[in-house]
């Protein structure tokens, strides 16, 4: 039982050293030639641009359910005209960057996880090993490089839209003052505020591309591998998001 | 255990393409080869056969360094390819074309944009020069006019035809194949058979085949190499194995199945 345990604790140590040194490499060979530029900006479509409907939706429910609770809260101490920098802080500071990061997780890091698993499985990744090229290098960096641009433009596009959704219920349906909505996140937002959520952004791109590709790359070589790859993919990257957030935001308060 | 060698053999070893010498490699505590020895003389095929599970794929894929060995020696060219790394390493590999079992192809590219891959990105060639070689290529395999197609919209034999091709479009000088003509029909398999010996005679190249197509396909091999439980068992040219008084060897063409293959493969209840 001793020896299960220590040769537990063992394949654990090696485990992680794998994890983190997986980190390293794709960020490495992102930045050494041969550079794989075509194929980023072909992730960048896949992760950015068709994540951006998802993003404009859930951004706009996001603000408008906080334009709905924030006026019937802020309502009872009479202070309708603080929504606009309660909307907008919530969002900038905290929700925009980690609901984007959790549905880009669940869609385009759940898909990038099987794509790699099959690509294991079916030993496509071994092909590329044989004509000596560097499957993390040709698979992995580009989505890493795609997740560090793609992550705050659409953080920044739940923003605008969330905030725009605040308003929209909040002022146009509940009767807040529209000046002082907007007025409110003029002088009560600074570039602190913005610059928080992006620094947000930028780790939990970085985080949810490893976690992903990394799940994908040593998924198991059969189906059940694959999908159980898949789910560890979105559960890990989502708890990584949830603590890096509060790490974050306790550093740069 | 050294392999009964079969009658003499082919050339001296500054002919080989390949030279395995007591290779060994266990995953956990499964030892899967356990001193094999092989000789791959150069523009020659060489099939490896022998009953599931004998660690056939596992040496095809140490001969590229795919898997790293726990002891011994691997001398392709001429050259101890074991400790080798990076740019070394990747040198050695251009030298191989290879057909995995299900082709590999990848499923997000055509047929034309897989087999031209890997000029796409380890050459300097044109777009015009490539498109003329992967044309070409794949008129040898038999493929013409199925450019466009991506991989799920062909069969079986086509798919691996493409993977083939693909194997063959940077000119290697060593082919490796495991099992490709496993699923395959009986006319495909003669088919693919065919292709093989015709594109080793066109290109001189140097192939080592892993194969369950016994006998059939001894009719393309120029050596046959027979491996059980981890070690080469047998090794010579077609006749001097097929004469063999081996009795593991005449079980396993015989396909009698022996008391080990019956409680390896026993299903408990």
């Amino acid at each position: 039982m001793i020896e299960q345990l220590g040769a537990s604790i063992i394949d654990g140590i090696f485990a992680l050293g794998n994890f983190v040194l997986f980190l390293f490499y794709s960020i490495v060979f992102a930045v050494v030639p041969p550079y794989k530029l075509r194929l980023a900006i072909r992730q960048i479509r896949i992760i950015g641009a068709d994540s951006l409907l998802l993003i404009l939706l859930i951004g706009a429910f996001t603000g408008m359910v906080l334009g709905l609770q924030g006026y019937t809260t802020l309502r009872r101490f009479g202070s309708e005209g603080a929504l606009g920098t309660v909307v907008a802080l919530t969002i900038v500071r905290e929700l925009g960057p980690v609901l984007a990061a959790l549905m880009i997780a669940a869609r385009a890091g759940s898909a990038m996880a099987a794509e790699l698993g099959s690509m294991q499985s079916t030993e496509q990744v071994d092909a590329l090993t044989v004509m000596a090229i560097n499957p993390v290098q040709y698979l992995v960096s580009p989505r890493m490089i795609a997740g560090i641009i793609s992550f705050p433009l659409l953080t920044t596009i739940f923003d605008v839209v969330g905030i725009w959704g605040g308003w929209l219920v909040g002022c146009g349906l509940m009767g807040a003052p529209s000046g002082d909505y907007f007025n409110g996140i003029a002088s009560q937002m600074g570039s602190h505020d913005i610059a928080l959520g992006l620094y947000k952004a930028l780790t939990f791109g970085v985080i949810v591309m490893w976690v992903s590709c990394y799940k994908g790359y040593h998924a198991q070589r059969m189906a059940t591998g694959v999908s159980r790859a898949t789910t560890e993919a979105v559960v890990l990257s989502s708890v990584l998001i949830l603590a890096a957030d509060y790490i974050l935001g306790a550093l740069l308060l | 255990m050294n392999p009964e060698v079969v009658g003499t053999t082919s050339g001296n070893k500054s002919g080989n393409a390949i030279e395995v010498r007591g290779l060994r490699r266990s995953f956990g505590r499964q030892v899967v080869l356990d001193g094999v020895d092989l000789e791959v003389p150069a523009g020659k095929i060489v099939t490896i056969v022998g009953p599931s599970g004998c660690g056939k794929t596992v040496l095809l894929k140490h001969l590229n360094l795919l898997l790293r060995p726990d002891a011994g020696s691997i001398v392709i060219d001429g050259t101890e390819v074991v400790g080798l790394r990076g740019k070394a390493l990747n040198t050695v590999r251009e030298k191989f074309g290879m057909l995995f079992q299900a082709g590999a192809l990848f499923d997000s590219m055509t047929v034309f944009d897989n087999v031209a891959f890997p000029l796409v990105e380890k050459t300097a060639l044109s777009r015009e020069e490539i498109r003329a070689k992967v044309l070409e290529t794949l008129a040898s395999v038999g493929l013409q006019g199925m450019d466009e197609k991506y991989p799920s919209e062909m069969s079986g034999g086509m798919q691996k035809r493409a993977a083939l091709a693909r194997a063959l479009v940077h000119s290697p000088k060593i082919l490796m194949l495991d099992e490709p003509t496993t699923g395959l029909d009986p006319t495909r398999t003669g088919a693919i058979h065919e292709l093989i010996r015709a594109t080793q005679k066109k290109f001189g190249l140097s192939v080592v085949m892993v194969s369950h197509d016994v006998p059939a396909v001894f009719q393309v091999s120029d050596r046959v190499a027979f491996m059980h439980h981890g070690k080469m068992r047998l090794t010579g040219t077609v006749d001097e194995v097929m004469s063999s008084s081996d009795d593991e060897f005449k079980r396993f063409l015989a396909g009698r199945a022996s008391g080990d293959d019956l409680e390896n493969n026993q299903v408990s209840s």
